[in-house]
C-alpha cells in the first residue's frame, strides 16, 4: 500500500478485459483510485474530467497519438504531461512497449511513485497476452480435434475402418507426406465435400 | 545482410508507398534485404519502437524525426532519413457548412489560400463575436507537417491558432467520423482519408497542401544514427531499394499495378480507386462530384522528391520554434538540418541526381518573404502571429 495517498489512475483501454484485469491488479496493490476509459470519442475531455495523476494506455490504440498533445504547452491543454520514459531506464521503456503498455504521469508525480505502477502494467499486461494466446490455442486445438473427428467419419464410412483403423490411417498419411494430421483430416474433408 | 529480417514500421498512408511497394515487388530483395513490414496504429508507437530497436526503419512524420533528433517531446534519439517518401500529399478538408461560410465570405479564388484564410479570418471574427464555439481542427500529431500547414494558412489570414481557434490531434481513421458527427469543423490530413469524407458527403476538399506550400517534405523513412552508422551497406541498399520503387511507381503504366499493391488488406485496405486518385493528383474535392487536378498533389520520387533536402527540415524547424515547440538557437537547427541525408542518398544511387525542383528557397510559400534558412530569426520576424519561447 503507498504511504502517501493513492494516485488517481486512469486506464485508457478499448478491451473491458484487459482494462479489468489490469484495475483488478491495481487495486489489489492498493491502488484504490482507478478508473477505467473505453470511449474514445473526446478523449482529452474525457481525461480532463477525471483529472489524472496517471494515465496508462494500450498501443493497440490509435488514440494514443492524442495524449501527445498534452506534451504541449498550449490552451487546450491544462497540466502538463510527459511520457514516462526515462532515458536511463531504457530497460523498462522496452518492457513497456513489448508488452504493449505506455504511462504518462502528469504533473509533479514523482517517477519512483510511478515505476511500480508501470511494472505492475507490464506485467498485468503480459498476463493477458498469455491467457489470449493460451485461449487461441485451446480454441484450434479445439477446432482440430473437430476437423480430425469428421474426417475419421468419412473415412470409416468409405473404406468400412473401425475409428481407431481410421486414425491410424490419417496418422501413417500425415507421417508419410510430412504433414500435420489436422492437415489431413482438412483436405479428406475438401476432398468428400468436392465429391458430393 | 543483416543476421535478421528487417523490420520496417508503417502506417497505412498513401506516402508509404515506396516503402510498400519496395517490398512487396522485391525491390529490397533484389538488393539482398529480407524485410519485414509491420503496420502500426499511432506515430508514438512507430517513433517509439524505432527509438528502442524493435523496428530498424520506420515510415515516420518528417517533423517527428527532428523533434527524436533533438529531444522535443520525448526521449532523445538522433535520427537520419536517407530517403524522403513523400512531399505533399495532404490535404484541408473542411465540413459543408464549414464550407458554405467560407463560400459565403470569400473575395477571389477558392483555391487561393489567402483568398480562403482571409475568408476564415472573418468567419472566426464573426463567431467570436456572436459568443459561438471557436472552430476546431483536427491533425495528426503535435510534430507533424500536418500541423504547421494548418498554422500557416490560417495564420495569414490573421487567425491565431493557439487563440482563435481549437487545434486538436486525432487518430486519421477517426477523422472523417470526426467531422461527420461535428466533434471538428476541419482537417488536414493524408490520403486516402480526405477522399472518404468527400465520398461521404460530409466534407469539401478545400486546399490541397501544395496550395500553401509547394514542397513540403511529408514522410521520411527514419533511421537511428547510430544503427545507420553501424549498417552503412544496408542503408544504401534499403535506400537504393526505395530509389527503385518511388520511379516504378511514377510511371503511368505502372499506376494500377501500385493501386493494387497498395490496398491489399495488410498494407493500406482501401479500395484501390480511391489510391489512384491520389496517385494521379485528380481528387473529387466535393460531394456534387466537381473536381480538382494538382500535378503537385502528391510527389513520390518524380523532381528529385525522394532525394531528402535539408532547408526543407530548416523549414519544418522554423515552424516548431515560430510555434513554441522548439528553441531557436544554430545548434538545434543545425542537428535538425542533419536529420535529412542527401549525402547518403547519393551515396545509393552512386551519382549526384539529376533532376531536381526548380523552387528556389526549396518550399516555395505562398506566404510570407522567401524562406532563409541562414536566418531564420529574421525570416520568423516578418509574420505577425507567433508564438515563440521567450
Amino acid at each position: 500500500m503507498p504511504a502517501e495517498q493513492s494516485p488517481k489512475i486512469v486506464i485508457v483501454d478499448e478491451s473491458p478485459i484487459r482494462a479489468a484485469i489490469l484495475e483488478e491488479g491495481l487495486r489489489d496493490a492498493g491502488y484504490t483510485d482507478v478508473q477505467h476509459i473505453r470511449e474514445m470519442q473526446n478523449l482529452l475531455a474525457r481525461i480532463y474530467a477525471l483529472d489524472p495523476d496517471v494515465i496508462v494506455i494500450d498501443l493497440e490504440n490509435p488514440s494514443r497519438d492524442v495524449l501527445e498533445q498534452m506534451f504541449q504547452v498550449s490552451r487546450a491543454v491544462r497540466r502538463p504531461v510527459a511520457m514516462f520514459v526515462d532515458q536511463s531506464d531504457s530497460e523498462s521503456a522496452r518492457a513497456s512497449v513489448e508488452a504493449g503498455v505506455s504511462s504518462y504521469i502528469v504533473d509533479g508525480l514523482k517517477k519512483e511513485r510511478i515505476k511500480p505502477i508501470l511494472d505492475l502494467c507490464i506485467s498485468r499486461f503480459n498476463a493477458f497476452s498469455k491467457l489470449q494466446d493460451e485461449l487461441d490455442r485451446t480454441k484450434s486445438a479445439l477446432e482440430e480435434r473437430k476437423i480430425i473427428d469428421r474426417a475419421k467419419g468419412i473415412v470409416m464410412k468409405l473404406k468400412g475402418l473401425t475409428e481407431d483403423e481410421a486414425y491410424v490411417l490419417l496418422r501413417s498419411t500425415a507421417m508419410r507426406e510430412k504433414k500435420k494430421i489436422g492437415e489431413i483430416a482438412q483436405s479428406i474433408i475438401t476432398a468428400a465435400e468436392l465429391l458430393k | 545482410m543483416t543476421d535478421h529480417p528487417l523490420r520496417i514500421g508503417f502506417i497505412p498512408l498513401v506516402d508509404a508507398a515506396a516503402l510498400i511497394v519496395a517490398v512487396d515487388k522485391g525491390f529490397t530483395k533484389a538488393e539482398g534485404l529480407d524485410v519485414e513490414l509491420v503496420r502500426e496504429v499511432s506515430w508514438s508507437n512507430v517513433r517509439d519502437k524505432l527509438n528502442i530497436g524493435l523496428f530498424d526503419a520506420a515510415h515516420l512524420l518528417a517533423p517527428v524525426a527532428i523533434a527524436s533528433s533533438l529531444g522535443l517531446g520525448h526521449a532523445k534519439v538522433p535520427t537520419v532519413a536517407p530517403f524522403n517518401l513523400g512531399i505533399n500529399g495532404n490535404a484541408i478538408t473542411v465540413s459543408p457548412a464549414l464550407h458554405a461560410a467560407l463560400m459565403a465570405d470569400l473575395d477571389g479564388d477558392p483555391t487561393d489560400p489567402m483568398a480562403t484564410a482571409q475568408a476564415l479570418g472573418r468567419v472566426v471574427a464573426a463567431r467570436n463575436k456572436a459568443g459561438a464555439e471557436p472552430l476546431t481542427f483536427g491533425m495528426t500529431f503535435p510534430f507533424s507537417t500536418h500541423n504547421y500547414q494548418l498554422r500557416f494558412w490560417m495564420a495569414a489570414g490573421g487567425v491565431d491558432p493557439d487563440e482563435d481557434v481549437r487545434l486538436v490531434v486525432l487518430p486519421p481513421p477517426y477523422m472523417v467520423d470526426s467531422l461527420a458527427n461535428g466533434h471538428v469543423d476541419a482537417f488536414c490530413v493524408g490520403a486516402p482519408w480526405n477522399s472518404v469524407a468527400v465520398d461521404l458527403g460530409v466534407g469539401h476538399i478545400l486546399h490541397f497542401v501544395s496550395d500553401i506550400l509547394l514542397c513540403a517534405a511529408e514522410k521520411v523513412l527514419a533511421i537511428r544514427q547510430t544503427w545507420a552508422e553501424k549498417n552503412q551497406d544496408v542503408v544504401t541498399a534499403l535506400t537504393r531499394a526505395h530509389v527503385k520503387a518511388a520511379a516504378f511507381i511514377e510511371a503511368p503504366e505502372n499506376r494500377n499495378e501500385t493501386a493494387a499493391i497498395l490496398a491489399k488488406p495488410e498494407h493500406i485496405g482501401v479500395s484501390p480507386e480511391v489510391l489512384l486518385r491520389t496517385l494521379d493528383g485528380r481528387l473529387k474535392i466535393s460531394p456534387d462530384g466537381a473536381m480538382r487536378e494538382s500535378s503537385r498533389y502528391l510527389l513520390v520520387g518524380r523532381e528529385g522528391a525522394g532525394r531528402p533536402d535539408p532547408r526543407q527540415a530548416a523549414w519544418l524547424y522554423a515552424q516548431m520554434v515560430r510555434w513554441g515547440q522548439a528553441p531557436i538557437s544554430p545548434e538545434a537547427q543545425k542537428i535538425a538540418e542533419a536529420v535529412f541525408r542527401p549525402d547518403l542518398y547519393d551515396a545509393a544511387l552512386g551519382a549526384a541526381p539529376s533532376a531536381s525542383s526548380d523552387i528556389p528557397d526549396g518550399v516555395g510559400a505562398f506566404a510570407g518573404p522567401a524562406f532563409d534558412p541562414d536566418n531564420i530569426a529574421a525570416h520568423l520576424a516578418a509574420f505577425e502571429i507567433a508564438h515563440m519561447k521567450s
